[in-house]
């Protein structure tokens, strides 16, 4: 069966847009769109360092990513910088050392287009295990964390006083969204993934009132852009990654359509009649 | 029975090249309301943060007891505008409580028909009952109230001290109280502190402060900050709320 890879694209995108759905909702509570930009910029760098060494290019990209996320942690506590510009600050130079050592290694040949973009097309097995198997974890830690961390989330001291393990929760927040952008990278590409995280999940937010709510719906319109996404791409001949984002981008145009109010107002008119 | 929960131990917290408060030392025991109260800037919050281990003090030591439930109502808090949270989901935000148990604590603090409410459309002084709706729910041993009364109106703010001073019976919890508003708290109040950088003053409100004449005299125009006790200050401040070297040399 998972010989077609029309299958193994939709197995690897369906199951990425599952986990993506409720870490999204994160990233956009606690502001860190931006946080997930700079993860995936320097992921070029776990990219070239994989196939300067010959080893699993997932497994790199997740190194690198973990060390920037760390490397973010310890600058905030060692400058005075506000967290935009530390974010900046890395994502840019490591995108740059990446680069270098890309020109530097020239027998290196990397499809850039494919790493920028993505090609869900071309995963295979292996891939669609990474994204099942990792997704698992990833979803079943954030479970376990949910609690301390959205309570941090919420507010960091009150969780502290009231003797959650905020930081804790938050470092492992951080160390999830790595291992999901390493996931991502051949399915939707470094540039395109953050719009993965925050598009359903902000579509999510006009159609949610409660936290777990908001986190399930941005799965479902995570999948549905997926499913749908592939077959247009595969229609028109688009290139996959950017058609299941318009996708997403139509769901979200679509949620802020106030039906509700379109409901409750013909309800007023038809009574006042 | 009279177990401290928490001790403060000449505790001083030091941030930015000053003492953002030092020397100061409290006990807040089981059934105990202890009071802080002082000017903005005294190192009140700091103080409360202390007592609760999320800063650690620079010098001094501050001791928790182990195992105790703690509930704080922090002064400020802020509900980013893209998080979804009705009231009920705020009470389990820390600890997941039984249906009937948060319609207790919210009939409590007399915000019970808001339980399904968006967070973001309550007022000020609703969602300042539902922080304490909140703390109240988790039964605790340990309890800190950082001006819980803010934005709420005045009858809510008598009513909801006697509130404090029910649970304080009920469940038979240390409670660590600011306030700015000392007239409507002292009848509640087994130990008064007065901060401003420092212990300036100490003790237990005299029983002057519970006749009814006092409460007359006392009761709209003047600082209650300032009319509650006779500081008898060995020291002056300077405009930053350090102390004038001077006197200490005295």
């Amino acid at each position: 069966m998972f010989d077609d890879f029309i299958i193994r694209a939709f197995a690897a995108g369906i199951g990425l847009a599952l986990i993506t759905g409720p870490l999204g909702c994160f990233i956009i509570w606690r502001r860190l769109s931006y946080f997930g930009d700079t993860i995936a910029h320097s992921a070029l760098l776990g990219v070239v360092i994989a196939y300067a060494m010959n080893f699993n290019l997932i497994i790199a990209v997740f190194a690198v990513s973990c060390f920037i996320a760390l490397s973010l942690l310890f600058l905030q506590k060692r400058t005075n910088l506000p967290d935009d510009a530390l974010l900046g600050l890395l994502a840019h130079s490591v995108l740059a050392i990446g680069l270098v050592l890309l020109g530097i290694l020239s027998f290196i040949r990397i499809d850039l287009i494919g790493l920028l973009f993505g090609d869900i097309l071309s995963v295979n097995i292996t891939d669609v295990l990474f994204v099942w198997i990792g997704g698992s974890i990833v979803l079943i830690v954030l479970i376990l964390i949910w609690r301390p961390l959205f309570a941090a989330t919420v507010n960091l001291e009150l969780a502290k006083a009231e003797g959650l393990n905020a930081d804790l929760a938050n470092a492992i927040f951080t160390i999830l969204i790595a291992s999901v952008i390493a996931i991502s990278i051949k399915i939707v590409g470094i540039l395109l993934i953050t719009g993965l995280l925050i598009i359903p999940a902000a579509a999510s937010r006009n159609l949610s009132s409660t936290p777990i709510q908001m986190a399930i719906i941005s799965s479902v319109i995570g999948l549905v852009s997926v499913v749908l996404g592939l077959q247009t791409s595969m229609i028109w001949n688009s290139p996959t990654g950017p058609t299941i984002l318009a996708i997403a981008l139509g769901v979200f145009i679509l949620t802020l359509i106030p039906l509700k109010k379109l409901l409750i107002s013909k309800k007023k008119i038809e009574l006042s009649n | 029975m009279n177990k401290s929960l928490v001790e403060l131990n000449n505790c001083g917290v030091f941030r930015n090249q000053k003492w953002l408060v030092r020397g100061v030392s409290l006990k807040v025991s089981q059934g105990e309301i202890v009071t802080l109260i002082g000017p903005n800037g005294s190192g009140k919050s700091t103080t409360a943060k202390m007592s609760l281990d999320i800063l650690k003090p620079d010098e001094g030591t501050n001791t928790i007891k182990k195992d105790i439930r703690i509930s704080y109502v922090p002064q400020k808090i802020s509900i980013d505008w893209s998080l979804p949270l009705r009231s009920i989901d705020f009470v389990n935000l820390v600890t997941k409580h039984k249906t009937s148990e948060i319609n207790d604590a919210l009939g409590i603090t007399g915000i019970q028909h808001l339980i399904n409410e968006d967070v973001r459309n309550l007022s000020g002084g609703e969602f300042q009952r539902l922080l304490m709706a909140r703390a109240i729910a988790k039964e605790p041993h340990f309890l800190v109230l950082d001006e819980p009364v803010q934005g709420v109106d005045y009858s809510g703010e008598i009513a909801l001290y006697k509130t404090i001073q029910e649970i304080v019976k009920k469940i038979n919890c240390g409670i660590l109280l600011i306030s700015h508003n000392l007239h409507v708290v002292m009848s509640q109040t087994d130990y008064v502190i007065c901060l401003n950088g420092h212990v300036c003053c100490s003790g237990i409100p005299s029983s002057v402060i519970k006749d009814q004449e006092y409460i007359k005299l006392f009761g709209s125009n003047i600082d209650p900050t300032l009319s509650l006790y006779k500081h008898n200050h060995d020291h002056h401040h300077l405009p930053d709320g350090s102390i004038d070297k001077a006197d200490k040399n005295k």
